[in-house]
């Protein structure tokens, strides 16, 4: 099904561009608005009615929501000195997200490499394949200490142990989705290369990789955020302070003191998880072009 | 000289079919040439075994001259599906130029023929449009663009226009017929419409199922170039029915087709 | 680690054995690989001289879980049980709410790419939340984060799979007269089953590392998180990876679980066909 290509004047284009942008930040403010008054609301009712069940409800186990974001601009350490908490949790952020896309790299790449190579040899593919998803089973989190460990006595930094972790964690989605987008190559296309005479190499680089495409890049969207997870996760056992998952250990430790530090740096990391995922749905938009998606 | 040729050919797959029995033809130069008959018989899948991409099981088929494997790995041959089989990641010209890139040629040499080919086919100007802005009659002539890019002494074309509709398909039987005279190719044409056999061929050949195999060979004798016209000659509507009639023929053979009902409701 | 939804292939027809492999011979490299490795394991260590203490010797490992061998499967007991709960209670309520944005399709459309984003959300980071919020000793904060985990893939798995029918199965249900909920038995639920069904495979393995990860802020000491993580922390590492072994073990059973469901499930509905 293809429609002939129409021509729009410009200028209604992007009307209709700015309009669509503007209703999508409009339905943002309002989920987000929904969000905080279902919050404060049942902080509310929940307080007034003494109500303990799932969990009891006060200022310290559901802080106000104003509370926590003007934390952020207080210095969470007392004395003098030192940067408002949300600079710091940017720095941690960054810190972190270095981490993260060291280890996504380095996951993508081996994913996307063992993808190839199990898709061209059967037999490695019976051979393998049950141990590349039984991987996923071992909690490599709580593996953490141990490579953290091993990898120091080799004199890596603490850091690349935990970009390590976080490599572990985005290689299966990417090996598996691309062995199956390499699968999924349409027949008629494939026949259409044999008659072209088309060696193995071509067919692959021409043919399978380009359609295997879109299912690559739905495994990286996954991969982003788990490898943010493993940055973040593997940081305690490596006792990295200066990463988010620093932060998270150490705010939790005096928690009952000031809860709303951990809760805002539980926002920063959710900030970061999307904009990690976001950068992965730009560049697929960029890379990929395909027909416009019919979502019914 | 003699394009393509058949000898002895038997086609039988795993599971006991026998797709294609005792095929004989010969298909000479710029001919065009229809196979026609009901479902299953036979008519792709000889379709395939002249391009190699299917193996007989006996029999021999030459084109070009070589062995049929020899001619793939040559190229002598152009293919078009009924699907366009375009790539939805490549523009329209990239995807004329695949087997150009395949067959090593330099990127100007490249360029230039994809040019040509698109003013062969009348689609100047929509280089840089990608598949899913066309329409299906268009994809199809990118298809045809593609197919004859490196200059194929042979065109295969499984029933090309089968997804299109009758005006369209109309209008692409003349395109189709004028591509043919410019490039001088010899066209195999896979089709189960009579009207469109009539009209396009020089020869059709009827195919009988169960086992698949000829049942006539008709030699159409309506002047060249064909014209829309044509579609209203007498002549036209008596070779309609001399096909149509061959057929029946065909299928009248075959005991296994319950009613007689069913063998004259065939088109 | 959460997961956004991943291109879904229904699942190919025919028996177990098809599924599987044609085969028993199939797995004969599998097994191949296993029985090589674990040599190669064994050998290199001797060979290599690594710290025995860091990568023990699987006989070694094996000896130590069989000593402690009802520690191990009572600890991992201990945390299945909080991964199941929280595999029930976030994929259950995922279901729910899936059908609702299903049956209403406009909020459903404009609460995809939240949700899509809630999916890349780093949730695990917020088990020292669950952990205050409620007793770290007791199951349910473990559940809670397991849950959290859980809800989301399937949310969005199962909304895709409920509207990615085709459009005139749906007409053929109105020409029938046949009413929303005929359509979401007859129609929709058959076409998102398939979707279901790898996101709550998925969910299993997000429940066990909500779980174990969840004990590592905190929690029981008859956990298995807890008992993996203190023995890693006091370098007795043959017991740590023993736990991890039954980690492993809990997992993929918990997995194959879910996956005989879906065999068993999917055999008995008709494929609605792509």
């Amino acid at each position: 099904m293809a429609t002939i290509a129409a021509e729009h004047p410009a200028g209604r284009r992007r009307a209709a561009a700015v309009r669509s942008a503007a209703q999508r930040a409009g339905m943002l403010v309002l989920v987000l608005a929904v969000l905080w008054g279902l919050w404060e609301g049942y902080r509310w009712l929940w307080i007034r009615e003494g109500w303990t069940w799932p969990f009891v409800v006060d200022s310290t186990t559901m802080p106000h929501i104003h509370d926590i974001l003007r934390q952020l601009f207080r210095n969470p350490t007392s004395g003098a000195g030192g940067d408002i908490l949300l600079v710091q949790l940017l720095h941690a952020a960054w810190f972190t997200a270095k981490e993260a896309l060291v280890g996504f790299a380095l996951g993508a790449s081996f994913g996307f490499l063992l993808g190839v190579v199990l898709s061209q040899f059967r037999l490695l593919q019976r051979g393998l394949l049950p141990y590349v998803v039984a991987s996923q089973t071992v909690p490599i989190l709580a593996v953490a200490p141990i490579v953290v460990v091993y990898l120091g006595s080799l004199h890596v930094a603490p850091w690349f142990s935990v970009a390590v972790i976080a490599s572990y964690l985005t290689f299966f989605p990417v090996t598996i989705n691309t062995l199956r987008g390499l699968q999924s190559t349409d027949r008629a296309a494939l026949e259409l290369m044999r008659s072209y005479a088309a060696g193995r190499l071509s067919v692959l680089w021409k043919l399978r990789i380009p359609a295997a495409l879109p299912y690559i890049f739905s495994a990286l969207k996954v991969s982003a955020t788990a490898s943010i997870v493993g940055a973040i996760i593997g940081e305690a056992p490596s006792s990295i302070q200066e990463g988010l998952g620093g932060f998270i250990v150490n705010f939790n430790q005096y928690y009952s003191l000031n809860p709303e530090n951990l809760w805002a740096t539980n926002l920063i990391a959710a900030l970061l998880g999307i904009t990690f995922f976001l950068a992965i749905v730009i560049a697929e938009a960029i890379v990929v072009r395909r027909a416009p998606e019919n979502i019914a | 000289m003699s394009v393509v040729t058949i000898e002895g050919l038997t086609k039988r797959f795993d599971g006991g079919t026998t797709a294609l029995e005792g095929i004989e033809l010969a298909i000479a130069e710029r001919e065009f040439v229809s196979l026609i008959g009901p479902s299953g018989c036979g008519k792709s899948t000889l379709l395939r075994i002249i391009g190699d991409l299917i193996q007989p099981t006996t029999g021999t088929v030459r084109v070009n001259g070589k062995p049929a494997a020899q001619a793939r790995a040559d190229r002598d041959y152009g293919i078009v599906f009924q699907d366009p089989v375009l790539y939805d990641w490549r523009t329209v010209g990239r995807n004329i130029s695949l087997p150009l890139e395949l067959a090593r040629w330099n990127r100007r040499r490249r360029n230039e023929r994809v040019r040509e080919m698109l003013r062969l086919v009348e689609l100047t100007g929509f280089e840089g449009h990608y598949p899913w802005q066309l329409s299906g009659g268009m994809q199809q002539r990118v298809s045809i663009a593609r197919a004859l890019s490196f200059d194929p002494a042979l065109l295969l074309m499984d029933e090309p226009f089968g997804a299109l509709d009758e005006m369209t398909r109309e209008r692409l039987n003349l395109e189709l017929l004028r591509i043919w005279e410019a490039s001088g190719s010899t066209m195999v044409f896979v089709t189960h419409s009579i009207a469109e056999a009539v009209f396009l061929s020089t020869r059709v050949v009827v195919m009988s199922p169960r086992p698949g195999q000829i049942s006539d060979v008709i030699a159409v004798d309506l002047p060249q170039p064909r014209t829309a016209a044509i579609r209203e000659h007498p002549r036209f509507f008596e070779l309609v029915t001399r096909v149509r009639e061959a057929l029946h023929l065909g299928s009248d053979l075959d005991r296994k087709l319950a009613a007689p009902t069913a063998a004259e409701a065939q088109p | 680690m959460s997961t956004a939804p991943v291109a879904v292939q229904a699942i190919p027809r025919g028996t177990l054995a098809g599924r599987v492999g044609r085969r028993a011979l199939d797995w004969v490299p599998a097994l191949a690989v296993l029985v090589l490795v674990f040599v190669v394991w064994q050998e290199s260590i001797a060979i290599f001289h690594i710290k025995k203490f860091l990568a023990p010797q699987p006989t070694a490992i094996a000896s130590t879980f069989w000593t402690n061998r009802h520690e191990l499967i009572s600890a991992g007991w201990f945390t299945f049980q909080e991964a199941l709960g929280g595999f029930a209670i976030g994929s259950g309520l995922a279901l729910v709410v899936a059908m609702v944005l299903a049956r209403w399709r406009g909020v459903g459309r404009a609460l995809m790419p939240y949700m899509i984003a809630a999916n890349a959300i780093p949730i695990i980071a917020f088990a020292p939340i669950m952990n205050a919020w409620f007793d770290p000793f007791s199951k349910g904060s473990k559940m809670a984060i397991a849950a959290v985990l859980c809800f989301f893939p399937v949310l969005v798995n199962t909304l895709r799979g409920l509207t990615s029918v085709r459009p005139q199965s749906i007409e053929l249900m109105r020409s029938y007269a046949a009413g929303e909920v005929e359509t979401f038995r007859r129609v929709r639920i058959p076409t998102a089953l398939p979707f279901i069904f790898t996101s709550l495979k998925i969910a299993t393995v997000l429940a066990m590392i909500g779980a174990i990860v969840g004990e590592y802020f905190g929690g029981a000491f008859t956990a298995l998180g807890v008992l993996i993580d203190s023995r890693s922390t006091t370098f007795q590492f043959k017991e740590a990876w023993a736990g991890i072994g039954v980690a492993c073990a809990y997992g993929i059973a918990f997995y194959l679980a879910v996956a005989i469901v879906e065999w068993l499930t999917l055999r008995a509905v008709p494929s609605t066909g792509e």
